[in-house]
């Protein structure tokens, strides 16, 4: 790095408002969440029971799993339909269209965020678009119970999901440099040969990329869950938002809250070696 | 077989499309329901939920509400990544890389994690609960991802022209805001416009952080309560028409400074 050494105050002058930012607001609210969790909600003194709770509690343990499920089939969905999507914009729209085709594309990617699950939930609906459809063709006699299931949850996801994956893949596919495809012609390869032995490993780094953002904006989210499945099958937003808003017991949705984010570094140190943020 | 892959590529491609867009032209047909239910049929076209909707205050505040707190903490949050971008980019402190770390660390937490540590730390030092405390949250989720992207953008190219400057006896004051910023514009711009639109967007944050007076997706969540409503599409599709205006805007700025 070509750096230049101009004495000492300015550069920590540059760098301490962001610092103090994230240490006040971030590490600081973390360790009073640590601190909390390690309270008793009633009296205030030290507890582990906040965590031992966690384990104790079949349904507690249930909603990670429910989180932990959903998450992966929403991951895995996504990508597989992601993927050839973004392949399609990239190597067989014109040159010309494909801004316009991605922007298209990923559109519905701008809107609110509690505005899109509600759209699910009215395409859901007893009597919704997809239950008059199925119903008035005659398929099914009775309308289907879609709203208010885990698939109605996975359903908002996957098309939040499938935009983000589109873009991000899309945007890997662009960057591979032509060369690669025309040599592995060169020495004979065909075009799903190509594709197999040349341009989907080396995609996959971002779409590990993808995989991890995808995990890790699904595993926390409240809105989807809570607005699509309901409260038949809660997940782990859910059940913490519910220690907050029924009960008020801070400690607990502190403990449930830490439990998560540690589910998450676990996973973020096991694909870390493809996730780097650095300089271009 | 291409002929095949092209049908094939059409054909899926256009499902795809078609899953994207389903809910977005349900939520604006139903908009435009005559009747007070947002089911088929469709007895529209009528304006009365939008009508309803700029007649009601709270969702009319609670817009201003929002756009008030994604402009200034957005700007909070591109000055202090810019301004730590540049420090990082242009001179060697010791711990740099931990302390980039740090910075971009809340990118990895998600925002319900964020929000829940700032309501334990509010709620014990007495700070209300606010638009102020939300926009607090909304800085903490947006600083990384602007340090990120003026970061990732800090040329090694671009330290000639400030040594230039400084050469011409420019103080570093006046390199930053003569060079450095009009060179960095579109990264900073970028920076911004993507916290906006992530602020203008932020649910979870806001509903724990505030309490009467709070931001529209906030209020529109309390408009679900009721159920399935013609106006909540009204609404929804107002907020959509806001985001492609905004999206929109962006690309144009794009296009003119990049002439493809």
């Amino acid at each position: 790095m070509n750096a230049v050494n101009s004495g000492r105050a300015l550069p920590w002058a540059l760098v301490a408002p962001a610092l103090g930012w994230t240490l006040l607001f971030f590490v600081l609210p973390f360790v009073a969440m640590a601190v909390s969790s390690l309270t008793a909600h009633e009296g205030g003194g030290f507890t582990l029971s906040n965590y031992s709770q966690f384990f104790a509690n079949p349904s507690y343990w249930q909603a990670m799993v429910n989180s932990l499920q959903v998450t992966a089939i929403v991951t895995v969905i996504s990508v597989l339909l992601a993927y050839p999507f973004a392949w399609i914009l990239a190597e067989q729209v014109p040159e010309r269209w494909q801004r316009l085709a991605l922007m298209l594309a990923v559109l519905p990617f701008w809107t609110s965020y509690v505005v899109r699950s509600y759209s699910w939930l009215l395409v859901l609906a007893q009597n919704g678009v997809v239950n008059r459809a199925l119903t008035g063709s005659g398929l099914f006699g009775e309308p289907l119970q879609l709203a208010n299931t885990r698939l109605a949850t996975v359903t908002g996801f996957v098309h939040f999901f499938v935009m983000l994956l589109t873009l991000t893949i899309f945007a890997n596919l662009k960057q591979l440099s032509p060369s690669y495809r025309k040599a592995a012609a060169d020495l004979g390869a065909g075009s799903l040969r190509t594709f197999l032995h040349v341009v989907l490993p080396l995609t996959l780094p971002g779409i590990m990329v993808g995989a991890f953002l995808t995990f890790v904006l699904c595993i926390g989210d409240y809105i989807t869950p809570q607005i699509l499945g309901g409260n038949n099958e809660l997940l782990m937003p859910q059940l913490v938002m519910m220690q907050i808003g029924r009960r008020g017991d801070f400690p607990l949705a502190s403990a449930l809250s830490i439990i998560l984010m540690a589910v998450v570094t676990v996973a973020y140190l096991a694909c870390s070696r493809w996730l780097k943020i650095e300089r271009a | 077989m291409r002929a095949l892959i092209r049908l094939v590529s059409g054909l899926y491609a256009i499902a795809i499309y078609g899953f994207i867009f389903l809910p977005v032209v349900v939520l604006v047909l139903f908009s435009l329901q005559a009747t007070s239910f947002p089911i088929p049929p469709f007895t529209g076209p009528s304006l009365r939920w939008y009508e309803a909707v700029l007649a009601d205050t709270r969702l009319t505040s609670a817009l201003v509400n929002s756009l008030l707190v994604a402009v200034v903490s957005s700007a909070v949050a591109v000055t202090l990544g810019f301004l730590s971008a540049w420090g990082f980019a242009r001179f060697a402190l010791p711990g740099s890389g931990l302390m980039r770390g740090l910075i971009t660390l809340p990118l990895t937490v998600s925002y319900l994690i964020i929000g829940m540590g700032l309501l334990v730390l509010f709620n014990w030092t007495g700070v209300p609960k606010s638009l102020l405390a939300a926009g607090i949250g909304h800085v903490v989720i947006n600083l990384p991802l602007c340090f990120a992207i003026v970061y990732s953008q800090m040329g090694d190219h671009q330290i000639n022209i400030e040594r230039a400057a400084r050469d011409l006896g420019a103080p570093e004051w006046k390199v930053l805001l003569l060079i450095t910023v009009p060179i960095m514009a579109p990264a900073i711009f970028a920076g911004f416009f993507l916290s906006m639109t992530f602020s203008w967007d932020e649910f979870v944050i806001s509903f724990l952080l505030t309490r009467f007076d709070t931001t529209l997706p906030v209020e529109i969540w309390n408009l679900l309560r009721s159920g399935l409503n013609p106006k909540t599409n009204a609404v929804g599709s107002l907020v959509f028409a806001v985001s492609i205006v905004l999206v929109v805007l962006f690309e144009l700025m794009l296009l003119r400074r990049k002439p493809a």
